[in-house]
């Protein structure tokens, strides 16, 4: 089936089979592989993609199903690696409250993180780890993850 | 995981989404019950209708005092809905609680029904609010009452026809659901709504029977005259939970008395 899709402000179209998934899709096909597979059962939350604006486990979502859409994955938050202030500032808070340790979560934790922001721009711990409920990280306990999202959004609020 | 290969048919309108239904093919609305028993090959479909973005399926509105929620209206549409939060709060507490965010913003109520999980909240809830799911097929269209939905563990009385089109639900006084899990994402270990209406309380479990389970000797003993708490102590009788790695049956016995009693202090005066 031909399907036209905008990933990350540029036009894909492309001949997939029905039973694609978006995840395959983006990591096969776009080459676009900050993208992760964990579990492969829609919990784990690594390959969290916004689709149309709304966080969603791109393992769970056929190809086809986003037709005509839009969608935005964890490449669209990346700049130059040698300057951090070309980062998107949630991307530099991962940084700065060392928020990660081996990574495999990260992807899926900066997107759900900007669609979190998205709909709240302000939220308290509670609100974060609420946000962040479809994301598991296996490393971090989660703490540096909350302090690195409410300072990205704080600094988010105050840019001009 | 791959799923097995199928057909993938994106109708612009219900009666062709019910033209091109039959054996062999399944409706997609959210696919986050379907999608990953195709993944699991659980399940196998020569084709897909996908119903997700059909507009007669996507509204909310009142009809003479029944909420009419659509079938493609996903919990995070649920949870924001003004209509929704007005006259049924308990759908709109779980359109914002079930699952997780990513979840909410595919996955639909009304799929949750046909997918008819005895684990899953919008069985149970469905259960004790009395809804009404409406259905159409190429005989016409027809409701079925949720306590004539439910067969069997993940089976239902809908046929291959069948397109659920949307869900009913009456007006009450007050329901709360309540459950218990390990992990905020994850399935209830037991689950109970409690709904108050013209006719006394209804009570229905998650969890603890191959299907939504409707507690009627709690019910019954609250007609009689029992206090809350009372009443709750018989909400495991007759059920036979599941025995797994997420809890023993007994477990969740003690569990559905404990659900069905804080469920209860809420929709009681």
């Amino acid at each position: 089936m031909k399907i036209s899709l905008i990933v990350n402000g540029t036009l894909w179209q492309g001949d997939v089979e029905p039973r694609l998934l978006l995840a395959h899709l983006l990591r096969e096909r776009l080459r676009l592989t900050a993208t992760r597979i964990g579990c492969d059962t829609s919990f784990c939350g690594a390959c969290t993609v916004l689709l149309d604006g709304r966080t969603v486990k791109s393992c769970t979502v056929l190809a086809v199903q986003a037709d005509g859409g839009s969608v935005t994955t964890a490449e669209s938050l990346a700049g130059d690696p040698d300057d951090p202030a070309t980062w998107h500032p949630l991307a530099r808070a991962f940084r700065a409250h060392h928020a990660l340790q081996c990574g495999f979560c990260t992807s899926g934790m900066l997107v759900a993180a900007a669609g979190l922001l998205a709909g709240d721009p302000d939220p308290d711990e509670d609100a974060v780890r609420h946000g962040l409920e479809g994301n598991i990280c296996r490393c971090t306990g989660y703490g540096r993850i909350v302090d690195a999202v409410t300072g990205a959004a704080a600094e988010m609020r105050s840019a001009p | 995981m791959i799923p097995a290969r199928f057909d993938y048919l994106r109708p612009d309108g219900v009666d062709e989404a019910v033209a091109l239904l039959g054996p062999g093919t399944r409706v997609l609305a959210g696919g986050h019950s379907l999608i990953p028993a195709l993944k699991l090959r659980q399940t196998t479909a020569a084709r897909l209708v996908d119903v997700g973005r059909l507009a007669a399926l996507r509204t909310v509105e009142l009809d003479a005092g029944v909420l009419v929620i659509g079938a493609a209206v996903t919990y995070a549409e649920l949870a924001a809905h003004p209509l929704v939060r007005r006259h049924c709060p308990v759908l709109a507490r779980l359109g914002g609680r079930v699952a997780d965010p990513q979840v909410r913003h595919r996955g639909t109520p009304a799929g949750a029904l046909a997918h008819a999980d005895p684990a899953g909240d919008a069985p149970a809830i469905a259960l004790a609010l009395g809804v009404e799911v409406a259905v159409r097929s190429a005989a016409g269209s027809r409701t079925v009452p949720a306590g004539a939905l439910f067969t069997g563990r993940r089976e239902t009385s809908l046929r291959a026809g069948d397109l659920v089109t949307a869900i009913r639900v009456p007006a009450h006084d007050a329901a709360w659901y309540e459950k218990f899990t390990r992990v905020s994402h994850m399935w209830a270990i037991a689950g109970a709504c409690a709904v108050r209406g013209p006719s006394g309380v209804r009570v229905a479990l998650a969890n603890v029977a191959a299907t939504p389970w409707r507690a009627t000797g709690v019910e019954g003993a609250l007609r009689d005259g029992a206090t809350p708490a009372e009443a709750a102590a018989l909400a495991a009788d007759g059920t036979d939970p599941p025995d797994d790695v997420h809890g023993p049956a007994a477990y969740r016995r003690h569990l559905a008395r404990v659900v069905t009693g804080r469920a209860l202090a809420r929709v009681t005066p």
